[in-house]
């Protein structure tokens, strides 16, 4: 599943678009190549029965999920992004047993997810960033020690999990506190905490950072780097914020409609559809769009121009010459373009979807 | 992770179960005014019940040829068998919620079994409260029947009890289940429930065909008290009644459980296969 | 007045709405009929003449007093008490309308839809499967709607109270439940206050639940002539007036003492 990929126009015809190397070696040791979540053609559909005029009803055939496939290695951090209603929550469940695919073959930690949903549920931790797995009107130490319970995990590891993560997230003081006293950010540093205790292999997050303040944000983002880098964790996290995808993952996948649009490395994503920078001009007075030979200016609001160039065949030094060149200047910056502006260009790359 | 032999898994289920139930408790004592005055109003309502048999028994010579003490027994055991099964299973029912709100999902994602998780996780200590009349009404009818007490016809009645509740958990259980299928029609199933336990405490013969039918033996809710107060008081038996019939009511209980738990695992597949 | 009517509407609308949960209602409460009916009808065969009421008329009760429950809210309505205890209802108090009216009006649409779903289809399938009794001559029709209207009314009376009471003691379901069990003895829905012994009987007339099955039903089954039909409704009526003002005190009350639990 290796290769440089063509560019945009390989988004197009529904084909997936493949960009870069997996990661060579995992941390901690893991055998890179085992496999820790394999979606195989995986289809799903529901069937909605809708009101039709007064009495009647018809059904209607969803397709959440069509022909789905990607793999996961261990160690590997993946986000998973799309738009609401592309098949996001859709994947996650078929993956964490919730879920029966109509049809394809899922298999997480070697072991079918719905069958055998008593033992994986073990191996694996999951937060949902709106529903809690905390019990709400007792202290969140009681939670802690009830998951003890319910994970079977040996009291020592438990003990020792528990310290390193309290530390880490800096629960001391919350641990007395109902849970429904807690912030936002204070409860999400407790479901994290929850879905690790019991060492899983495997960790998913849907929307973790959803609502959290920028501090919060951090910790969440710190502590699930770290946990990656020394047990091995692999970590699969759905999400919305790009922040999230680009400071944490190596790898993203891109799902919309219910399939899989993209699957890459984020950085070798950036270098190959991110050539793309924005040089944000000042000029010692108005003036006109400049006419430059590498670029192009893209917008003009007073003294302030927006220089559009590719990197690949200019650099950003030519264009300041060019630019000094032709008008004095006070001020600059570079800007990078953002993910969701790639991402939309690959959405606006694709042909509609048929009817 | 090695896995555990049987005997160590059960062990560590029912350690977690009893912490779970622990912790709910705790959770509920929190509010304790209200966990009091709920628990006395479930007591109440049972006593209620108790209380309109003993009016109409003022009007009436006997209910169905049954004599206050016949009765009183039917009621007793009846209403115990009920709030025993309610106590331990009846907040399974609050499927109903967890599966409108989403919140089965997290059930699922946890290493036990979903029933377990629901009688643990939803556990109300004050349905204990319904337990409270029918016991003292049995201790009363117990004390007062005519038949002498022998340690067989003892053993029989505690076997009444237990098979009854296990029927009427059993019957919590597979009302719970229609929430898999059609969450909006739960409460067509407490027709069954609690119309059954009330259809219970007056003599199965009162009721005509198609009821008896239904709410005594299909959901063999008869075998729950009718049977045994019948036989053990050798009450009037308009239905002609086979004196071994008693007999079979610990198979009746194993088995209506273990159909409703083959209902209820099916009705998770079913979840399972069309979400939520 | 249009205000009153758009709320009521689409509390009409709201009931409406939840089509499988109200056929599964009416499925328990005719089964309930059914036993309760099966029951009564033993009772009048065992019985006979002493006991004051027919066979015919105790089915009927049976059937009618089941149709009730719905309308005059017998398993309480905790949305306010809900919106109480999240402070939401900081919304209702602050808006420019009255905040009794404006659940009344909201208990009126749902009582509607309720009186046609779960009210009527009951006695129907009762009257299938067992010979019932009806309201004789025609205007006793009309009698009965009205102590009815005021049934229902009284019954948002004392829920809104119920409510209120979220208040002070912001969990009021122990009062909620005591209202249930109040209601379901003294109203007689457990066992028409006719077959009851005279104390307690007396005891039932010093309370306002009588005026909410009981009265109507008795009512619909002609057992009151002439000046005895105008001195029940008018029971009902100074229960209703007392209620409703017991609840505008009591709004007062709490609006004064706005307690909001959130976070």
């Amino acid at each position: 599943m290796s290769g440089t990929s063509t560019p945009e126009s390989a988004a197009t015809g529904g084909e997936v678009v493949e960009v870069g190397k997996p990661a060579a070696t995992t941390p901690g040791g893991a055998d890179q190549d085992q496999v820790v979540i394999s979606v195989d053609g995986v289809d799903k559909t529901y069937v909605v029965r809708t009101r039709a005029g007064r009495l009647r009803r018809t059904k209607r055939e969803v397709e959440a999920v069509a022909g789905v496939s990607f793999t996961v290695r261990a160690g590997e951090m993946v986000g998973y992004l799309g738009p609401n209603g592309a098949g996001k929550s859709t994947t996650i469940k078929m993956i964490t047993g919730i879920l029966t695919p109509t049809a394809g073959r899922v298999e997480v930690l070697g072991l079918t997810p719905t069958v055998d949903r008593a033992v994986l549920t073990r191996q694996i931790g999951v937060v949902f960033g709106q529903r809690s797995q905390l019990w709400w009107d007792l202290p969140l130490g009681d939670s802690f020690e009830l998951l003890h319970y319910l994970y079977r995990t040996e009291r020592d590891r438990h003990e020792h999990n528990l310290a390193e993560f309290v530390a880490r997230l800096d629960l001391g003081s919350l641990l007395e506190r109902p849970v429904r006293q807690l912030s936002l950010g204070q409860r999400m540093r407790g479901e994290l905490t929850a879905a690790l205790l019991h060492d899983p292999a495997l960790v998913v997050l849907d929307e973790p950072t959803i609502g959290l303040d920028v501090v919060s944000k951090f910790a969440v983002r710190d502590f699930l780097s770290e946990v990656n880098a020394e047990r091995g964790t692999t970590v699969l996290l759905t999400t919305h914020d790009l922040d999230d995808v680009e400071q944490l993952c190596e790898r993203m996948l891109i799902i919309d409609h219910g399939q899989v649009l993209l699957d890459g490395r984020v950085d070798a994503f950036k270098a190959e559809h991110g050539t793309e920078r924005t040089l944000v001009v000042d000029l010692e007075r108005a003036a006109p769009p400049l006419t430059l030979t590498a670029a192009t200016v893209t917008a003009v609001e007073g003294p302030r121009q927006w220089v559009r160039f590719d990197r690949r065949t200019t650099t950003a030094a030519e264009v300041i010459q060019e630019v000094v060149s032709r008008e004095p200047i006070r001020d600059l910056t570079i800007e990078e373009p953002q993910i969701e502006e790639l991402i939309r260009r690959i959405y606006s790359a694709r042909p509609e979807p048929g009817v | 992770m090695a896995e555990s032999p049987p005997v160590r898994q059960w062990r560590h289920e029912f350690v977690l179960i009893r912490r779970l139930i622990k912790a709910r408790i705790r959770s509920d004592w929190q509010y304790r005014v209200s966990f009091i005055a709920l628990m006395t109003s479930q007591a109440a309502f049972t006593a209620l019940e108790f209380v309109t048999l003993l009016l109409i028994l003022r009007l009436v010579p006997t209910i169905g040829g049954w004599t206050g003490a016949e009765v009183a027994m039917l009621y007793g055991l009846s209403a115990l068998s009920f709030g025993v099964a309610d106590m331990l299973f009846g907040s399974v029912e609050r499927l109903s919620t967890y599966v409108q709100q989403g919140e089965f999902d997290r059930v699922l994602l946890r290493p036990v079994s979903p029933l377990l998780q629901l009688v643990a996780l939803e556990f109300e200590l004050r349905r204990a409260g319904k337990m409270v009349p029918p016991m003292l009404v049995l201790g009363w009818a117990v004390a007062n029947v005519e038949i002498g007490w022998t340690p067989a016809r003892a053993l029989l009645l505690v076997a009444a009890v237990v098979s009854g509740s296990v029927i009427y958990a059993a019957l919590w259980i597979l009302s719970a289940s229609v929430s898999f299928w059609a969450v909006a029609s739960k409460e067509a199933a407490n027709a069954f429930t609690y119309g059954g336990q009330f259809a219970n405490e007056y003599p199965l013969h009162l009721y005509r065909n198609w009821i008896r039918v239904v709410l005594g033996w299909a959901i063999p809710l008869a075998f729950v008290a009718y049977v045994p107060v019948q036989s053990l008081l050798d009450a009037a038996n308009p239905l002609g009644l086979p004196s071994w019939l008693v007999f079979t009511v610990p198979l009746v209980a194993a088995g209506t459980l273990a159909s409703a738990l083959t209902v209820w695992r099916t009705g998770i597949r079913h979840y399972q296969s069309t979400g939520s | 007045m249009r205000l009153w009517w758009e709320v009521g509407v689409r509390s009409f609308r709201r009931a409406s709405t939840y089509r499988l949960a109200t056929a599964s209602g009416v499925f328990t409460n005719t089964i309930f009929g059914y036993l309760r009916a099966s029951i009564l009808v033993f009772v009048a065969g065992a019985g006979g003449a002493a006991i004051g009421m027919t066979g015919e008329e105790l089915v009927t009760f049976a059937f009618v007093s089941q149709g009730f429950l719905m309308i005059i809210g017998a398993f309480g309505d905790p949305e306010l008490a809900d919106r109480i205890r999240s402070g939401d209802v900081v919304i209702d108090l602050y808006r420019p309308a009255d905040v009794q009216l404006w659940w009344m009006a909201n208990w009126f649409g749902r009582a509607a839809f309720q009186l046609l779903a779960r009210g009527l289809p009951p006695v129907v399938l009762g009257a299938m499967a067992f010979d019932l009794a009806w309201p004789d001559p025609w205007w006793h029709w009309p009698v009965f709607a009205l102590s009815v209207l005021v049934a229902s009314t009284l019954g948002f009376a004392i829920r809104f109270c119920a409510n209120l009471s979220a208040f002070w003691l912001l969990d009021n379901r122990g009062v909620d439940q005591m209202v249930t069990l109040l209601m379901s003895f003294f109203a007689g829905l457990l066992l028409p206050i006719t077959l009851f012994p005279a104390w307690l009987a007396r005891v039932a007339s010093l309370l306002p639940f009588a005026s909410m099955v009981q009265l109507p039903v008795e009512l619909y089954l002609g057992r009151h002539e002439g000046a005895a039909i105008v001195w029940v409704l008018t029971q009902q009526l100074l229960w209703l007036v007392a209620l409703l003002g017991l609840g505008r005190a009591l709004l007062v009350a709490a609006t004064r003492r706005v307690v909001i639990q959130g976070g």
